[in-house]
């Protein structure tokens, strides 16, 4: 055997091997979900019951839905802010303050979560105690905290996608006597469409996920899903808990599995669109 | 009217302005001068009222005056508990980072060889852990490392161990905690940079007579430093800050100045010293938060050209 193929082949074993690493754990979450036993990793016989307690558990169904519609308003939301952000990244000539603007814009993809938690909270209280805003902190809170720390991922990808883009098309509109307004909206946004999506299923999933920002910026009435999972987890492993990551697994492999398939799909009409080009000519 | 419109079109800032201003002034608004206030509530006291710190501007006999504090960084300083907190865990970073690397190296190294139908597929394995639930990731852990857990039970019933081995509330189930969290944000930008390496740089190394192995030192990994710095500053820039692994990992014992800081806020509610511990582990990550925004620019412009 080559040299050559040696360190490939160490490389997939590694591969597979990252991947068991990645998957046996969640694997385990799904297994022990169905456990007649109370007890975590003791097997007593399959049963769906934790499932049905799951649903009765008000608390929990509560807390999600407070949970999704704010991951959903902040995904809106990091969108329309990250798209402007990636457009003055990529697109702008320079101005005055742009390496503040990109220091302000990739700072909060490395700043820890405890550091922008306890700073959001002092701002709030700090608003608080000069203007009179802000003193019942709430939902509304959470959704700015929530903004900002997600905006900056979404800058990321829509600025990437922006800049792998053809410039010509934009270039050409604009010759044909088309506004930078009338541009963005008719030629860039439905080419970067793709990056949007992304961007918004990255925003919205990192705020289903925050715990720590939440901890630091909720009200009393605004507890979110994670905020309730530590609390529970903090008492002891449950299998309702199990439950609940199971089908947390179930609805991502589900969104996964179809943003594949539609990704398939769309690449191969675009390669038999080619093909219909090519006969053409 | 018409007229009109356009005259004062002439005073209003352009879309142009817009643009750059919308973004800009939020995250002036919602992340730079929250860290100004953290850094301004840092000097002050901690106080029974609400909020509870002093403020540090103050009038005595109708003349503004500043009180302001050093106290709380002597107090980080002295107490032995914050020194040892932060060197803990710019340790437990950096090590981690590092096991990452080893791990997450390979790996973005044999998706970049793949063809692309079967890459897009892996890529996806990679980012799917991360869309679940990150607390419940990290849960999954305690049901397999607690001494009745799945990994000791699994260990006495082959016969390997007589006796369950204490891996949780140990630093050894943070460090696993860590890299399991933290590993595809280590692959990504890996993968982002190897596959970009152009192959015929290979083959000419190969032509020249150089091994694979030495191509691949002398060659490929040179060529990759730039997504080894982004994927490493990716990692332990925030698990330096980490909280809840562990909260939910570690034992009593595992410093890290995430929790301190959470336990100062919460439990013993002393925003000021919070506010100080956030300022210090600021000024340690500067450095390499500069060293990843280099890169990260770097990154566009060659994007840009």
């Amino acid at each position: 055997m080559s040299q050559h193929a040696r360190l490939s082949r160490f490389s997939m074993v590694m591969l597979a091997i990252g991947f068991l690493f990645l998957y046996l754990p969640m694997l385990s979450l799904i297994v022990y979900s169905f456990n007649e036993s109370k007890l975590v990793t003791v097997w007593a016989g399959f049963s769906t019951k934790w499932y049905f307690e799951l649903f009765r558990d008000r608390q929990m169904i509560d807390a999600a839905k407070i949970s999704l519609q704010l991951a959903f308003f902040t995904a809106c939301a990091a969108v329309v802010l990250g798209t402007m952000a990636a457009m003055v990244m990529t697109r702008f000539r320079s101005f005055r303050g742009k390496t503040l603007f990109s220091a302000l814009i990739t700072a909060p993809l490395v700043m820890p979560e405890v550091i922008t938690g306890l700073s959001m909270l002092l701002l709030f209280v700090s608003l608080g105690d000069w203007f009179g805003i802000f003193q019942q902190r709430s939902v509304a809170t959470m959704w700015i905290a929530h903004v900002t720390f997600t905006m900056a991922f979404v800058t990321v990808i829509i600025s990437s996608r922006l800049g792998e883009l053809d410039r010509s098309l934009e270039e050409a509109a604009m010759d044909l006597g088309a506004n930078r307004l009338k541009v963005f909206f008719v030629i860039t946004l439905p080419i970067i469409a793709p990056a949007l999506l992304s961007g918004w299923l990255m925003a919205f999933t990192l705020s289903l996920d925050d715990l720590v920002i939440s901890s630091f910026t909720s009200g009393p009435s605004s507890t979110t899903l994670p905020m309730k999972i530590f609390s529970s987890v903090r008492m002891g492993v449950s299998p309702k808990i199990n439950a609940l990551a199971s089908l947390m697994i179930l609805a991502v492999s589900a969104a996964a599995l179809i943003a594949w398939w539609s990704m398939r799909r769309s690449e191969k009409r675009r390669q038999r669109d080619m093909q219909l080009a090519l006969q053409q000519n | 009217m018409s007229r009109a419109l356009r005259s004062l079109k002439k005073y209003l800032p352009g879309s142009r302005w817009l643009v750059i201003a919308v973004p800009y002034i939020w995250m002036l608004l919602f992340f730079a001068i929250p860290l100004a206030i953290a850094f301004k509530i840092s000097f002050s006291q901690a106080a029974i009222a609400m909020p509870p710190y002093t403020p540090l501007l103050v009038w005595i006999d109708g003349h503004p005056a500043l009180d302001v504090h050093l106290k709380n960084y002597m107090y980080l300083i002295k107490d032995s508990l914050y020194v040892s907190a932060y060197l803990s865990s710019i340790k437990i970073a950096v090590i981690s980072t590092f096991l990452c690397l080893l791990i997450g190296y390979p790996m973005a190294y044999a998706i970049a060889r793949m063809d692309p139908a079967t890459r897009n597929i892996a890529l996806m394995l990679v980012v799917l852990p991360s869309w679940t639930s990150f607390l419940i990731r990290i849960y999954a852990w305690i049901g397999i490392l607690k001494n009745n857990g799945l990994l000791n039970n699994f260990l006495m019933w082959t016969g390997v161990i007589d006796e369950p081995l204490a891996i949780m509330h140990t630093p050894i189930a943070v460090y696993i905690g860590i890299v399991y969290a933290y590993l595809p944000f280590m692959v990504l930008p890996l993968y982002a940079n190897l596959v970009k390496l152009d192959i015929r740089l290979l083959e000419a190394a190969s032509d020249l007579g150089a091994r694979p192995w030495k191509a691949f030192l002398k060659v490929t990994l040179p060529l990759s430093k730039a997504g080894i710095i982004a994927g490493s500053m990716l990692v332990m820039i925030p698990v330096v800050g980490e909280f809840v692994i562990p909260e939910m990992l570690g034992g009593p014992d595992t410093l890290m100045i995430g929790r301190i800081l959470w336990q100062e806020f919460f439990n013993n509610r002393d925003w000021p010293v919070a506010s100080a511990v956030s300022i210090v582990m600021l000024l340690l990550l500067i450095i390499p938060i500069m060293i990843f925004h280099r890169a990260q620019a770097k990154e566009m412009e060659a994007k840009l050209a």
